[in-house]
């Protein structure tokens, strides 16, 4: 925002924008492309993020026609089940703020309870004042937001912390975005006892879980930039997997999805080494094999099949 | 009189734009921004009070902005400067300092001077008391 002269009024005001060019000069277009290509479904939040950059676009463009702009409200809220991107897409995000020019530096200082809440009476304002200044001109990533508000102890310190980061997201809101995350629920209740806080973030937006078709196509995105591909067999296995897994207890999502091709590419590595009188060529290196998928405990009813047993 | 201490005290002084454009100097070369604050500006009194921690890591002046206005309010009536210090290899000392507050009555000093056996002079820069003493 430094670099877009406050003024609300220019000497004289153009009147008439290309649209397409402005978009491109703001790096949108690319932005938002690569954010349709590296991040698989997700539908409603593209569609915010889009609106978002709109609206950015045409603020700048209102800005430099005179009109009446202010700042907007950029804080944000992330709910949705373990392992649909939350993380990911607020990285993202600060990225997407940076390159519109809405934040200036563009860092994102990640940070959990533990970050901001002291141990004694006096520490917890300095820590918090502290991350806040670190994140000044970025973006402030808080996740598990939920556990900054203990309802069973009324004199944790945790209050605090939410004070003051009450005060700077209202009163410097052009300095920095702050994005809460969590899961669905604990986030409600969270919004419900800090009403403060629902009503200073603007997008408040959820994550949905990813359907089975996107999970297979995130697998092969994955071992993609690992270097790897799935043989047709172990493709159509790993098909079968996903829809076992996800009946299963603990699934999270992509996080699973990548849990199970780490495993997978041991399998394959124990599977190569296991005759070791063989010559290897690329193909067996790069090649998934549904041995691989299919030895996982997933078919044989769960890595948690005892403990999901009353 | 105007209190010349530091970087820019010759000049008018800051405004809070053009501090905000000198300390985001100082954080883009990896400097530690420090605030600090006195009621005892003698030239040679180098030992300020500081306004809590240096500030590492920061990226942006929003967040030393922030903490000046928290320092302004408390300590307004006083001296307030802002350094950066640098900590790289071979340098390791303060590279700027300059004035970002001052009371509303600034304190004046007078050279006094003395002279001691053999005609030598020593001169002493003592501060003139003046006549409401309220900071």
């Amino acid at each position: 925002m430094l670099d877009v002269p406050y003024a609300t009024t220019t000497e004289h005001s153009e009147t008439h924008f290309d649209l397409r060019k402005e978009a491109e000069a703001a790096g949108i277009t690319d932005t938002l492309q690569q954010l349709e290509q590296e991040l698989i479904g997700l539908r409603p939040v593209k569609s915010r993020v889009r609106q978002i950059a709109s609206l950015l676009l045409i603020e700048r463009i209102r800005q430099r026609a005179g009109l009446a702009s202010a700042p907007p409200t950029l804080h944000m809220s992330f709910t949705g089940n373990p392992g649909t991107g939350k993380t990911t897409v607020a990285l993202r995000m600060a990225k997407i703020l940076h390159g519109l020019g809405f934040v200036r530096r563009g860092q994102v200082i990640s940070v959990t309870r533990d970050d901001l809440v002291g141990q004694y009476i006096g520490h917890t304002a300095p820590k918090t004042k502290e991350i806040l200044k670190k994140a000044m001109g970025g973006v402030l990533f808080i996740d598990e937001a939920y556990y900054l508000h203990r309802p069973d102890n009324e004199r944790d310190y945790g209050q605090e912390a939410i004070e003051i980061l009450l005060q700077v997201m209202e009163n410097q809101r052009e300095d920095l975005v702050v994005i809460l995350a969590g899961y669905g629920e604990r986030m409600t209740s969270f919004f419900a006892s800090n009403p403060g806080f629902r009503s200073r973030i603007a997008h408040h937006i959820d994550f949905p879980d990813y359907a089975e078709a996107e999970l297979l196509v995130i697998a092969e995105l994955m071992l993609k930039e690992r270097g790897y591909r799935f043989s047709a067999a172990a493709r159509e296995a790993f098909e079968r997997y996903i829809a076992l897994r996800r009946t299963q207890p603990f699934f999270s999502n992509a996080r699973s999805i990548r849990n199970a091709v780490d495993r997978i590419r041991l399998r394959q590595a124990d599977r190569l080494v296991s005759d070791l009188d063989r010559m290897l060529d690329v193909g067996d290196l790069e090649t998934i094999d549904p041995a691989d998928v299919l030895a996982s405990r997933v078919f044989s009813g769960g890595a948690d099949v005892r403990s999901a047993k009353p | 009189m105007k209190l010349t201490q530091g970087c820019f005290s010759f000049l008018p002084d800051l405004t809070d734009d053009q501090i905000t454009r000198q300390v985001q100097y100082c954080l883009t070369n990896g400097w530690a921004v420090n605030i600090e604050f006195t009621d005892d500006p003698h030239p040679r009194n180098t030992y300020w009070e500081m306004w809590g921690l240096p500030m590492f890591d920061l990226q942006d002046a929003a967040g030393v902005m922030m903490e000046l206005a928290e320092c302004r309010r408390v300590y307004g009536a006083r001296y307030i400067r802002i350094s950066g210090f640098d900590s790289s290899h071979g340098w390791e000392s303060v590279r700027i300092s300059f004035l970002v507050n001052r009371p509303p009555q600034e304190a004046e000093f007078d050279l006094v001077r003395q002279e001691v056996g053999g005609r030598a002079i020593r001169y002493t820069t003592v501060r003139r008391q003046v006549a409401h003493a309220s900071t």
